[in-house]
């Protein structure tokens, strides 16, 4: 202890910034879960920092009501969908990305990126008219689907990245060794980019989970994502703040879990592998 | 036995190997010497069948194999980095190619055995390469290229980016460990001094050519042209363009050498003389040394030999001489060539006389 305190400057206020830092980044969070416990009178009535009366109500209606809790089973569903096929179809993709050389493959990489840079919003029309055209209107299939727009792009320049970082030396060694492409490909090179295909994985499931245009433009009642839901939460009765809040509090919960699975390949992640 | 038949690869139009022969019996060693970028590796790719070669065919014990997807021929290969499979542990990194060949566990950890037991890596078994030293990843690659007991075996600067004991160990042991197997065992390295030490064969390449190809003494001994002389040389080789007229060689108006015997019969006429470092000396050792005049550059001490650069004429050369000599720069020395070991070259670069003893 002694040594540590040597190299703290007297009487100083380090603590102060990161603690104001994080006060302010959690209060939002806070106050969610706060008002998640409170009744709805006293969320619009009286200020107060905890709830004075806690209640578990409107936790109980969002497990009792299948307009709720089918929310949340329907955007479970298109994510995992998404999440699979985006990271099956970009595992070729980016090794062929990594390893080959052919024509205009690096205007082809960039393409890829570019998907992401147009608002989703310009795709709605373009995939409601031909999603109604093949029938998938308001299926799970149309709205993981549509997700691929922009998470099979992204998928792909994460794990080039990682497959890079890989020498080619050891696809030249497993086959001097005798492996068959598929069989080298699953058991001597997946293990290496492991943690790549769980940083892309986690950016699909992100992605998918957050984005609400595409996912209620394509979904009526029988793949509506708990997004929507939430957003048409205004009845006859007014609005229900407590619901809301505890719907709310639901929705982040799915991705904290994931963030804390990948939490040390994240920064990885974010550099697109190129770290 | 291997043979690789006017051979050649074009990339992007250019010759990354000129067309080639060569033949490389089994049971033999066989050092590829050249600098880098000189194609060393592009051949072995050629020889592997990792890359297919733009004209010409690779021959293995009398079949054609040019076409042969790498997975079918029986080749092990060691690269310069070491490269492992990180996933799986020292044992099954071994074991791979032999569970691939769809061998029984029991005849597999035999062979593991015994291999790790003769590179040393028996304590390390279970552990994952990226923990172990540099020395034990590489023996973990030499000992998965063993235990395939492939037939031809390919190692490319295997022991390059280890420290220097380690080095010599395993040069040492490496061609006897393979020699037993019968195969064609292939070494690249771009030091001399290696493929001296490894002895076997030696194929000497420069710029995607081979130019020569023979015992390694013999090419050491007898460049057949001067880019073979110069690739063989470590430290490089000195020169001095003379004109050679009866028992003399003139260069230019400054210093007459007498020709050597070995020389005396060739005509007369422009060359090129090349010689070793060390065949330069600070005192007369031998009868025939002839002198010269030399400024002095900048001296290296290695401990117990002395490497001077010298100014001869506006040529440059390097002396090894024995001994601690710590001579001032820009200072004009005499000096002793041992002409016994001149190397005589004609204007095109083909030999026309070389040393007799070397």
């Amino acid at each position: 202890m002694a040594e540590t305190t040597k190299f703290k400057p007297a009487g100083n206020l380090s603590w102060l910034v990161s603690t104001l830092y994080i006060v302010f980044l959690l209060l939002p969070i806070y106050w969610l879960i706060n008002m998640s416990f409170k009744e709805n009178a006293e969320i619009t009535g009286a200020f107060s920092l905890w709830p004075q009366n806690p209640t578990l109500r409107n936790y109980s209606v969002i497990f009792t009501d299948p307009s709720w809790y089918n929310g949340y089973i329907n955007s479970i569903i298109y994510v995992v969908l998404n999440t699979i096929i985006s990271v099956l179809a970009a595992l070729p993709a980016a090794y062929a990305f990594s390893r080959y050389r052919f024509l205009g493959d690096k205007h082809l990489f960039f393409w890829l990126l570019t998907n992401r840079m147009a608002p989703p919003a310009v795709f709605a029309l373009p995939f409601f008219q031909l999603y109604s055209a093949f029938g998938l209107i308001d299926t799970h299939i149309a709205v993981a689907l549509a997700h691929c727009l922009f998470n099979v792009p992204l998928a792909v320049w994460i794990l080039e990245g990682f497959m890079s970082g890989v020498p080619k030396e050891i696809d030249e060694t497993a086959y001097i060794d005798g492996y068959s492409f598929p069989r080298f490909f699953v058991k001597i090179f997946m293990p290496l980019i492991a943690s790549g295909i769980g940083v892309a994985a986690f950016f699909c499931f992100m992605f998918s989970w957050v984005e609400l245009l595409l996912a209620r433009t394509l979904t009526t009642t029988a793949a509506k994502p708990i997004s929507a839901i939430m957003t048409r939460t205004v009845s006859a009765a007014g609005m229900d703040w407590g619901v809301l809040a505890a719907a709310g509090v639901l929705t982040i919960v799915p991705g904290a879990l994931v963030i804390y699975f990948v939490r040390n390949y994240i920064a990885k992640g974010f550099a697109l592998g190129r770290v | 036995m291997l043979e690789l038949r006017n051979v050649a690869k074009m990339v992007a139009g250019d010759y990354h190997i000129y067309p080639t022969d060569l033949a490389f019996e089994r049971g033999t060693l066989n050092v590829l010497l050249g600098p880098t970028l000189a194609g060393k590796t592009s051949l072995m790719r050629l020889m592997a069948g990792l890359d297919r070669p733009t004209s010409g065919s690779v021959f293995f014990d009398g079949a054609d194999v040019t076409g042969v997807r790498v997975q079918q021929r029986n080749v092990a290969m060691v690269y310069q980095q070491f490269i492992n499979y990180p996933a799986l542990t020292v044992y099954e990194n071994i074991a791979s190619p032999l569970r691939i060949a769809g061998r029984d566990s029991a005849s597999i950890d035999q062979a593991v055995r015994q291999a790790a037991e003769l590179l040393k890596l028996t304590p390390y078994l279970d552990r994952t390469p990226l923990n172990l030293s540099g020395g034990q990843q590489q023996r973990t690659a030499l000992a998965r290229a063993l235990v395939k007991n492939a037939s031809l075996v390919l190692m490319d600067e295997p022991l390059a980016n280890l420290d220097y004991k380690l080095r010599e160990e395993l040069r040492e042991e490496l061609p006897k460990i393979f020699a037993q197997s019968g195969a064609v065992f292939v070494y690249a390295t771009t030091e001399p001094s290696e493929a001296l030490l490894l002895g076997g064969n030696t194929a000497t390449l420069s710029e995607g050519r081979v130019t020569q190809f023979g015992k390694t003494i013999d090419v050491y001994r007898k460049p057949a042209d001067l880019v073979t002389a110069k690739t063989f040389a470590d430290p490089p080789l000195n020169f001095i363009d003379v004109i050679k007229s009866g028992a003399f060689f003139q260069h230019q108006d400054f210093d007459r050498l007498p020709v050597p015997s070995h020389l005396l019969k060739i005509s007369d006429g422009a060359m090129t003389v090349a010689f070793h470092p060390h065949h330069l000396g600070l005192s007369r050792q031998t009868e025939g040394a002839a002198p010269l005049k030399a400024v002095t550059q900048i001296s290296e001490i290695t401990g117990s030999e002395s490497f001077v650069h010298l100014d001869y004429n506006g040529v440059r050369w390097i002396m090894l001489a024995a001994g601690i000599h710590e001579i001032d720069p820009d200072t004009q020395i005499e000096l002793f060539l041992d002409t016994r070991h001149l190397m005589a070259f004609g204007s095109d670069g083909r030999a026309i006389a070389v040393d007799a003893v070397a």
